[in-house]
């Protein structure tokens, strides 16, 4: 009886086919005007509504899934098509993997939510113990009595008894999900919890789907010993249209949804080469209309002149590449620093704060740990001792040792070598005290040297020099000690 | 009058799609039992034996069952329990437990599990043991006092029997094997597994111990068995309710099996990899595509199916790579093929970078140091690049040494298939100094 019913219900929603709307009314007419989804209601609809479909499911709430998934029907489609109906049963694992924010767990818990399937979803950031993991699933599907039911410190064999258990009590009527996102830390945890999860269905004997969420591929994730193969679905990433598209959805109420996607056209147009993350070019989005929107409130401008307005945030937008989208500057100081309408750079970044106050000696040291990083070893006699004869200069570059140690990296050096450095570059005469030795170890826990090889504490320890160009310019003009002159590379 | 008729009909078409739904994804997903084992006949008879011999004479037993992933080793299993449990007096005899080494990791687990299965809570009780053999035998004689007359037999399961191995001392093993080599109360060992060494992972006395019956499920379907095997898995059982249904749709399998496309796809599949579960998920896939507006199973879905399954993973995750990462990959690229193969920097890789840019930047701007190191993140987020020591050495980010996780020639692939990539950059790719 039901089925006729969801039968006739389909038919009626194919024949309503062309007034079906399928996103506010101010999306599709900023979708209008760019060309590149025009066309939108034809064909394209015909081919999602035939995507999207569910027996048993009402066309009302299908329709309000559409509206929450813009962009993503075919793959939602594809995931209700391999659910199958509740009752029937489900591959015992699905593997979903995509690019960060291409909508794997909007997707699926969208789904899952309005359909009102039995589920659990768990975040495997927050599940540092597998204990925590099946705690969470068993509260999800079956309420608080089952969980209580788990021992202390479960494992995956508690978990399975205590399942079954449960599962006799309450019988699976409809398929039971459990949804992992961030699955690639599962690998991190027991061995066995990973091959194990894939084949629940079969070690728990009931109607239950485990659905992995990733963002690495499936080729990462195999044991050595093989395990149940997933069902593999991936999610595409948006294309820039498709972006556009989405990103117009939340415009500003105070202007016209066409001045906002063109807005969105010129942010694409500066970030796109870089960054295809829908969260980080919302956020973007989101910081940066303010000032768009500048010129039309001053008078300067009106919504037709694009280029004017283009003018004016296009420079805007190519700081921000280098401020905010870097975390440099905060959103916070970001959005008062426009209210303020003081020149970006003004601000200084986090990277700006990166100086040191270091002792004397301490910053010798540290310049010797870098002379001793980035020359060779060979050449110390040339840089530091006084008359050190005869060295011609063909012979002390040769030709072939082209590449640059700035490019391959510090090298490590014996603290020995360190020393001797030390003593030569520091003018006066500095007695080895207890205090010079426990200024290196300190320099290794301000991880500004790193010590390489931890085998020998005490007998010729072994350094690398862990800061950068840059940084120990600044140290060396503080002490007013010409580094350059004394770098291999800049001879 | 007509009109209703029609409808008629159709609704039968949608009760029959739901109820081939219902009964092929049964099928496929949940693993259920044949009615016999198809192509094992030899290894069934002998696994029946057996297990009968036990059962019935009170015979201890050990056996493995060896074959490669999917091969059918539970299913053959679970048949020939089946086919024994319908003996009146062996379903009332016989006592299963059924051990996993996926759940039970180590022996304290397993051993509260047998005791478990074996409903011998209540004798065990809070007594403490000794050791893990007193316990055991504890088990097995409590498990002879309940009988009146005699002891009944018991059969071990052991699943993923490789990773009983790897347990402490293997005493599960020993004394599985030990009771089943001496003491009184008949007993059966199973292992499956799908390792073929796995004698050589267990201790010699384990080894002496066990009878080294071996039963290998090693495929050897022809081509032509394989579309047997397609023909049957699709096909609809006699009982199913809309006889008319059923015909014409086994009568359309049939037919899709003569199909030259649809024959040249299973060779592929089949050479790829001939077992069942593979075949499953194509045919579920394919299965997904079967609907009320599109009742029978055609050629494209199978195409469409196995399209699907057999997509480059990794490709698909190039593709989603913003321009400035696809351009750091080409470098790395670079740097691999100059270098061949030694690992390398961010640093090599921003300097390979940047030449490309100073020779010509029509398309990308030049992008700060950050704004690079992010990208270069995100590919190392991604495991598409992956640091030489683990990332144990603690050294500045930019002088990690990394090592590209990529071919040759899928960097080449994902190029061509990229939606608008700058042609500068796809000859860059093509030429290191072009």
């Amino acid at each position: 009886m039901e089925l006729r019913t969801t039968n006739i219900c389909m038919k009626n929603f194919k024949s309503r086919l062309p007034d079906v709307t399928f996103y506010s009314r101010e999306s599709e007419a900023a979708c209008g005007p760019r060309g590149s989804v025009v066309g939108f209601s034809g064909s394209v609809s015909e081919k999602m509504l035939s995507g999207l479909h569910y027996p048993g499911c009402p066309e009302a709430r299908l329709r309000s899934l559409r509206e929450k998934l813009p962009c993503r029907e075919v793959q939602a489609g594809t995931l209700l098509a391999i659910m199958g109906e509740p009752e029937q049963y489900c591959y015992p694992s699905i593997f979903i993997y995509g690019h960060r924010a291409t909508g794997k767990s909007h997707v699926i818990l969208t789904l899952l939510k309005e359909l009102e399937l039995p589920h659990a979803a768990v975040s495997c950031v927050e599940c540092v113990s597998a204990g925590l993991l099946f705690e969470q699933t068993l509260l999800a599907l079956f309420g608080a009595d089952s969980a209580a039911l788990l021992p202390r410190l479960p494992s995956l064999s508690d978990f399975v008894r205590v399942y079954r258990q449960v599962c006799a009590q309450q019988p699976a009527k409809q398929t039971r999900y459990i949804v992992l996102e961030r699955a690639e830390l599962l690998r991190d945890m027991e061995a066995n919890l990973l091959p194990g999860l894939l084949r629940l269905q079969e070690l728990v004997d009931d109607n239950v789907a485990v659905i992995l969420l990733s963002e690495i591929v499936w080729d990462k994730f195999r044991p050595n010993t093989g395990c149940f193969e997933p069902l593999l679905l991936h999610f595409p990433d948006y294309t820039k249209a498709e972006l556009l598209q989405i990103l117009s959805l939340d415009s500003n109420p105070s202007y016209t949804p066409e001045l906002y996607s063109s807005y969105i056209n010129i942010l694409l147009g500066v970030f796109y080469s870089v960054c295809r993350d829908l969260r980080e070019l919302r956020h973007l989005a989101a910081l940066n209309f303010s000032k768009f929107c500048e010129p039309l409130e001053k008078g300067e401008a009106k919504e037709g002149n694009t280029h004017k307005l283009w003018r004016n945030i296009e420079p805007h937008l190519k700081r921000a590449m280098q401020t905010v989208y870097l975390r440099e500057v905060s959103s916070v100081q970001w959005g008062q620093q426009q209210m303020d309408e003081k020149e970006a750079t003004a601000l200084r970044g986090l990277s700006a704060l990166a100086h040191v106050e270091l002792p004397y000696y301490s910053k010798f040291l540290l310049i010797a740990a870098y002379l001793a990083s980035y020359n060779p070893a060979r050449t110390d006699r040339r840089f530091f001792v006084k008359h050190h004869g005869k060295m011609k200069k063909t012979s002390f570059l040769k030709k072939h040792e082209k590449t640059s140690n700035h490019l391959l990296g510090p090298k490590p050096f014996p603290l020995d070598r360190l020393l001797a450095i030390f003593y030569s570059v520091v003018d006066s005469r500095v007695a080895p005290t207890a205090s010079v030795f426990s200024q290196i170890s300190s320099l290794v826990t301000l991880q500004l040297l790193t010590q390489v090889g931890h085998d020998d504490q005490l007998d010729t320890p072994k350094y690398k020099c862990a800061v950068s160009l840059d940084f120990i310019l600044a140290i060396s003009r503080t002490v007013s000690f010409d580094i350059v002159r004394y770098l291999y590379d800049f001879i | 009058m007509s009109k209703r008729k029609s409808r008629e009909a159709h609704l039968a078409v949608g009760d029959c799609v739901a109820q081939v739904q219902r009964i092929l994804r049964e099928r496929f997903c949940h693993q259920r039992l044949p009615d016999r084992p198809v192509g094992l006949e030899s290894q069934y008879k002998h696994l029946l034996e057996l297990l009968r011999r036990t059962a019935v004479h009170g015979e201890s037993n050990s056996v493995l069952i060896v074959g490669p992933r999917g091969a059918g080793k539970t299913m053959l299993l679970r048949c020939a329990l089946r086919e024994l449990l319908e003996l009146q007096e062996v379903k009332q005899n016989v006592l299963q437990v059924h051990l996993s080494g996926l759940l039970q990791t180590d022996d304290r687990i397993a051993l509260k599990e047998i005791t478990r299965q074996l409903h011998l809570e209540n004798v065990v009780g809070d007594k403490v043991f000794g050791s893990f053999a007193e316990n055991l035998v504890f088990l097995l004689e409590a498990l002879k006092r309940g009988d009146k007359s005699s002891s009944r037999p018991v059969f071990f399961i052991l699943e993923e029997f490789d990773l009983f191995a790897h347990h402490k001392n293997q005493t599960l093993l020993y004394n599985l094997l030990d009771v089943s080599q001496s003491a009184q109360a008949p007993v059966a060992v199973v292992g499956l597994t799908c390792r073929l060494d796995v004698l050589e992972l267990l201790e010699k006395r384990v080894k002496s111990r066990f009878s080294h019956r071996q039963i290998h499920l090693l495929s050897c379907m022809s081509f032509c068995q394989y579309l047997d095997a397609f023909r049957s898995e699709l096909a609809l059982p006699d009982d199913f309710p809309d006889s008319k249904f059923s015909q014409e749709w086994n009568l359309n399998v049939s037919e899709l099996c003569e199909e030259k496309s649809v024959q040249e796809i299973l060779q592929k599949h089949f050479n790829s990899c001939k077992d069942f579960r593979s075949l499953h998920l194509l045919l579920l896939l394919a299965l997904t595509r079967v609907s009320v507006s599109n009742p029978t199973l055609r050629a494209v879905d199978i195409l469409e199916a196995s399209r699907m399954s057999s997509a480059d993973s990794k490709a698909n995750i190039l593709h989603g790579l913003s321009v400035l990462e696809l351009c750091l990959i080409i470098a790395m690229k670079h740097l691999n093929d100059i270098y061949e193969g030694e690992p390398f920097n961010f640093q090599m890789v921003h300097n390979e970078f940047k030449k490309f840019i100073q020779r010509k930047s029509h398309s990308i701007h030049n992008f700060e140091k950050p704004v690079v190191i992010k990208a270069f993140e995100h590919l190392l987020q991604l495991e598409l690049i992956r640091p030489v020591d683990g990332g144990v050495c603690k050294v500045q980010r930019e002088y990690q040494l990394m090592r590209l996780m990529l071919d040759h020639t899928q960097v080449m692939e994902a190029l061509q298939r990229y939606p608008q990539c700058p042609t500068d950059v796809k000859q860059w790719a093509i030429s290191a100094f072009g």
